[in-house]
């Protein structure tokens, strides 16, 4: 029926919308604050840089994990629900 | 505008056996992939010579690097985990670049992939738990502290393969769609731009004369610079196919697809390939680490 069916896109639509934007929050928010303790690491201590650097990116490739779940939830409302 | 199809690995065929074997595009990179890594395994490893050649000299020294990589981060005692780390490291690597191409598309996109390296990493660390403490004292270890945290514990541990596979299977796959995005939005641009320029001849003869000035015309009497060559030759382009548009012979040519998802895959395809690729190997090392507690050190009696 057309309502149902319009409905269900209409609540796909918005679900993933809230979804990926209320979940950019968390890791962006955290990952600001692992790049800003490493930097004030680096500035203090100019010669600890680069061990300094690869664990910051480490860091931030775990803090990142919420965000690609809101990521991969939105994709699947967007694209494979009819 | 055309329609965009952001789907998984599509089918290629299925083998009638077993209720029927899915060959898949992930299963024809993944072949690739093993035989791209297998080949530089036997070549680079034939002929090893006291005085070695380049090429050893540089296998060498990445053989080393890793080596002392997994001892740090797993203990000196530890060692023989080395292969296992380098087998996930390469292929998943291999498996995230080899999506550039064109042709094949990317291992780790899909969620069988990843899943299947962290339930082996999983696995692994639960036989070696088993096999150093026992299997009493590793159900035990469930109910520690109290026996409230019994189904926060187990939930705990069936979070950590979970995590792993999405935190890599995520990334990969989302800057695929991101891209098949981007490239949909300039197709539509491009579609809105040469309809734009190419309604009547005016507009092809204006846009010709602002590519030209901005490619001739110096101003404050330096030659124009990069950025105004650049933009120069996007008009250029933009009204030749207009041209073409126009005397109806190639329609909506999407001209601005040449060039701009190129840097961005130096971020989605070099970039965050190499960073999950390095964060599951470094992950599966501590897990397994924390599993292959040191041995203890024997005592010898002094009498």
């Amino acid at each position: 029926m057309e309502l149902t069916e319009a409905i269900v896109k209409a609540a796909c639509a918005l679900g993933a919308g809230l979804c990926m934007g209320i979940g950019a929050i968390g890791p962006a928010i955290g990952e600001g604050n692992a790049v800003g303790k490493a930097l004030e690491g680096m500035a203090r201590q100019p010669e600890s840089t680069n061990n300094l650097r690869l664990n910051m990116l480490i860091g931030c490739g775990v803090a990142e994990t919420t965000g690609i779940y809101s990521l991969v939830i939105a994709i699947l409302l967007l694209f494979v629900f009819k | 505008m055309t329609e965009i199809n952001i789907t998984g690995p599509g089918i290629y065929f299925e083998i009638p056996i077993f209720g029927g074997i899915r060959i898949t595009q992930t299963v024809v990179s993944s072949l690739v992939v093993m035989v791209l890594l297998c080949t530089a395994g036997v070549l680079l490893g034939r002929n090893l010579k006291k005085r070695p050649g380049r090429m050893q000299v540089v296998t060498e020294k990445g053989v080393g690097m890793i080596t002392s990589l997994v001892c740090d981060a797993m203990g000196a005692h530890n060692r023989h985990w080395t292969p296992y780390i380098t087998a996930l490291f390469l292929s998943s690597l291999l498996g995230s670049l080899i999506g550039m191409t064109g042709i094949l598309r990317s291992t780790t996109a899909d969620l069988s992939t990843t899943a299947t390296w962290a339930v082996m990493t999983s696995v692994i660390c639960w036989y070696q738990s088993i096999k150093n403490i026992g299997l009493g004292p590793w159900l035990k270890g469930y109910t520690e502290p109290i026996k409230v945290m019994t189904p926060m514990n187990i939930v705990s541990e069936f979070a950590q393969p979970v995590s792993l596979a999405f935190r890599h299977f995520g990334n990969v796959a989302g800057g695929g769609v991101i891209t098949t995005m981007v490239y949909w939005a300039l197709s539509g641009a491009s579609a809105a731009l040469l309809r734009l320029a190419g309604a009547s001849w005016i507009g092809v003869v204006v846009t010709l004369g602002l590519a030209a000035v901005l490619f001739l015309v110096p101003r404050k009497g330096k030659k124009p610079g990069a950025f105004r060559k650049l933009l120069g030759i996007l008009l250029a382009a933009l009204a030749f196919f207009a041209l073409l548009q126009m005397l109806g012979m190639l329609e909506n040519v999407p001209f601005l697809q040449v060039g701009i998802p190129a840097v961005l895959s130096l971020y989605f395809d070099c970039f965050s390939g190499l960073i999950q690729a390095f964060v599951f190997s470094l992950l599966s090392m501590i897990y397994i680490s924390n599993a292959c507690p040191a041995p203890e050190e024997k005592t010898e009696p002094n009498s």
